[in-house]
């Protein structure tokens, strides 16, 4: 049966990215584009030394963006504050980062803990919310999002906690001193951030947490029935609320990996989309920990790539037409696969059924 | 319209064809003399009304003079960090392309990075003054000057002494606009009330591609009492364009001249722009193109702005009097000369 189960859990994915290829090949055909051509250029772009250490750098991000996305699906919460709480959790810890100056290790500890800190009390808002005033953490969340934009424009002017670049129109925090920077490995002329550690640390630990922990457990049973935990003396409401801070934790982690090991500050030009991306990918990953990580790698593989379409006339939309068909074929052959385990259960069931009513005769 | 798409399949068909061996051997590429122009836009790419647009009429200028460049583009996406950018710019090198241009500031850090790796390729980018590099030039425009006269303009025509400012992202760059912008309606109309406001905060870009929210927002000014809404907001340009053509007032167009685009937005809204502040980053990149073909690059960073007409306002559509007109130039005469000096913070103005 469990081996059952890990196929089906291989094949839905697995069988998404064939029909997604399939459509994303009848649209570049009607483009009068040949399919065979633009996959080979996605594949020998991608897989370039330099290009896979950029998506596995992205992969990184990604993966601590669906970890948190994760934590909320298992208790039922739709974290789509991930946008803000990593955005907020960025830009404060590279200010903190840039005012101290401590010995190598603990600096770069002092910044990581000061983003899961903001991350875990900027989402602990939605938490309260959702908890004291049953406000859908939905909602909260995007207006949360908004409000962590306006406090980081608010802040980010030189005259407050910003900094001034001679002569650029960028704005940004002040710079971090050495100390505060990750170091990275030189692979093929890129840079692999050595954050990837903290990412399987992550990964480890919410697999741990989740399977082996007394409160993983309340969590999981939380999510599956409010009621039923509540029943059994499970604190729900204050899980919910615990819930919400840890996924807030691990999404303030997110660009954290760039800043250290790549920026060493906060500025525009950091991204946006971590949230829809995170959910996303832990939808494809089926909140698993091994699951996440492959979907964030394809999901940057596929993004690393996409340039390459550019220069060689195939717009690079189409990457995004096929991440979108993936999303949605996966959600659906899950449903399948789940409501076919679901009718052969209920065989099993009328069988034994009615094998009992005979042996009573 | 429908020839330039037919043209963009055909591209397409070759270059797939061509895939193969292009992907394979890209130094075959580097090797050939023919040159190859890099353009690596800002997000909303070369389709995007104004600014990026305009950085690829700098490279179709350039052809004009000097036939026979080829070009390889790549647009910049949301989820950019400086790593994917510096992995587009090395991706252009790899292919070939040199020059390159880089729209926006957001490419600053990448090229900061792939200019040292490739000493022979030249670069420009757009809107940084940021880099002393021995092979990049920062194109800059003194955005705030070409403000200051649509200010002047609209200060003088506005029949309710009440006009609006859009920008599309609150950013250091746009509030320039903003400053110029005030400053000119005040220098002629020091009563008339100026509404600003932004559609998105960064890092969210999104607001230079929302028609939809620029269309929300100046409808509310032209109902609060504005008659003429200047748009400093890229695409979101458009919907703003097309609630003054609802609401039966004036826009104002910027960096292109707007109402030269009217496939851009809703054919007839082309009607309703009064005029347009015109930032010539066409201008920009032609000059860049031609110094490296000239073999007058300098490691520079050049500033375009009232004195060398880098910037401007349009009068197509003849909807300025003259007498507008005359006053304007005059103010503009007076801040090329050193007179005037267009403030760049609206929180200091």
């Amino acid at each position: 049966m469990t081996q059952k189960k890990w196929f089906w859990g291989l094949m839905a994915p697995l069988a998404s990215i064939v029909f997604s290829v399939a459509i994303t090949s009848i649209i570049l055909l009607i483009k009068g584009a040949s399919p065979f051509g633009t996959f080979q250029v996605l594949w020998q772009f991608g897989s370039q030394g330099s290009n896979l250490v950029t998506e596995i750098n992205q992969t990184v991000a990604y993966y601590l963006a669906g970890v948190a996305a994760a934590i909320g699906f298992k208790m039922l919460l739709f974290n789509i504050g991930i946008d803000g709480q990593y955005r907020l959790a960025v830009f404060f810890s590279a200010v903190v980062g840039a005012q101290i100056h401590l010995p190598p290790v603990l600096h770069v500890l002092v910044i990581m803990v000061t983003a899961v800190v903001v991350g875990a009390l900027w989402a602990s808002i939605a938490g309260y919310l959702k908890v004291k005033r049953n406000i859908s953490e939905v909602i909260s969340n995007i207006m949360l999002n908004t409000i962590a934009s306006g406090i980081i424009t608010f802040l980010l002017q030189p005259t407050r906690l910003g900094y001034n670049l001679k002569n650029s129109n960028n704005s940004q925090t002040p710079p971090i001193d050495k100390s505060g920077w990750l170091p990275s490995f030189n692979i093929a002329g890129s840079h692999l951030y050595s954050y990837i550690f903290v990412a399987i640390l992550v990964g480890v630990l919410y697999w741990v947490l989740l399977n082996k922990s007394v409160f993983g457990f309340n969590l999981r049973a939380t999510g599956m029935s409010f009621r039923a935990a509540r029943a059994s003396g499970i604190n729900a409401p204050r899980m919910i609320f615990i819930t919400m801070a840890i996924s807030g934790g691990v999404a303030g982690l997110t660009g954290v990996g760039e800043m250290l090991g790549n920026t060493h500050d906060y500025s525009l030009s950091f991204p946006t989309g971590y949230a829809l991306t995170g959910l996303a990918l832990a939808l494809i990953g089926r909140s698993s920990p091994i699951g996440i990580a492959l979907a964030a790698f394809f999901w940057s593989f596929l993004e690393g790539a996409a340039p390459a379409l550019d220069l060689y006339g195939v717009p690079t939309e189409i990457v995004i037409v096929m991440q979108a068909i993936i999303i949605i074929s996966t959600v659906v052959s899950y449903e399948l696969v789940k409501r076919i385990n679901q009718l052969q259960q209920q065989k099993l069931v009328g069988q034994a059924a009615v094998e009992v009513k005979e042996e009573v005769k | 319209m429908q020839k330039k798409s037919l043209g963009k399949l055909g591209v397409a068909v070759l270059a797939s064809a061509s895939l193969v061996f292009a992907v394979a051997a890209p130094a075959a590429h580097a090797a050939s003399k023919k040159v190859i122009v890099g353009i690596a836009y800002d997000l909303g790419g070369r389709s995007q009304p104004g600014f990026n647009q305009l950085a690829y009429i700098g490279y179709t200028d350039y052809l004009k003079k000097y036939p026979g460049a080829g070009i390889k583009e790549s647009q910049a996406s949301a989820s950019d960090t400086d790593a994917t950018r510096t992995a587009r710019l090395k991706l252009m090198v790899q292919a070939g392309a040199n020059p390159i241009v880089a729209v926006g500031f957001n490419y600053a850090t990448a090229v900061k990075t792939v200019a040292p790796l490739n000493p022979k390729v030249k670069f420009a980018i757009v809107d940084d003054a940021s880099i002393t590099l021995p092979n990049v030039e920062g194109l800059n425009f003194k955005a705030e000057q070409g403000s200051y006269l649509v200010g002047a303009i609209a200060g003088l025509m506005s029949k309710t002494a009440h006009v609006g400012y859009i920008g599309g992202v609150k950013i250091p760059l746009l509030q320039a606009f903003e400053a110029g912008f005030t400053a000119g309606v005040h220098k002629v109309a020091p009563k008339t009330i100026v509404d600003v406001a932004y559609v998105t905060l960064p890092p969210d870009f999104g607001g230079f591609n929302a028609p939809d929210k620029g269309h929300e927002s100046a409808l509310g000014m032209y109902q609060n009492g504005a008659d003429i809404v200047y748009a400093a907001a890229g695409g979101t340009g458009a919907g703003v364009h097309q609630a003054a053509l609802e609401k039966n007032a004036w826009s104002i167009g910027v960096d292109a001249d707007e109402a030269l685009y009217p496939t851009n937005i809703a054919n007839r809204s082309a009607t309703a722009i009064l005029t347009s502040a015109l930032k010539n980053v066409n201008a920009g990149v032609a000059s860049f193109l031609t110094d490296v073909k000239t073999g007058k690059f300098k490691s520079q960073n050049k500033f375009f702005d009232l004195t060398n007409g880098g910037v401007g306002f349009s009068t197509t559509g003849g909807h300025i009097p003259a007498s507008v007109q005359k006053t304007v130039n005059a103010l503009g005469k007076q801040i090329a000369a050193g007179k005037i000096i267009v403030p760049t913070d609206p929180t200091k103005a």
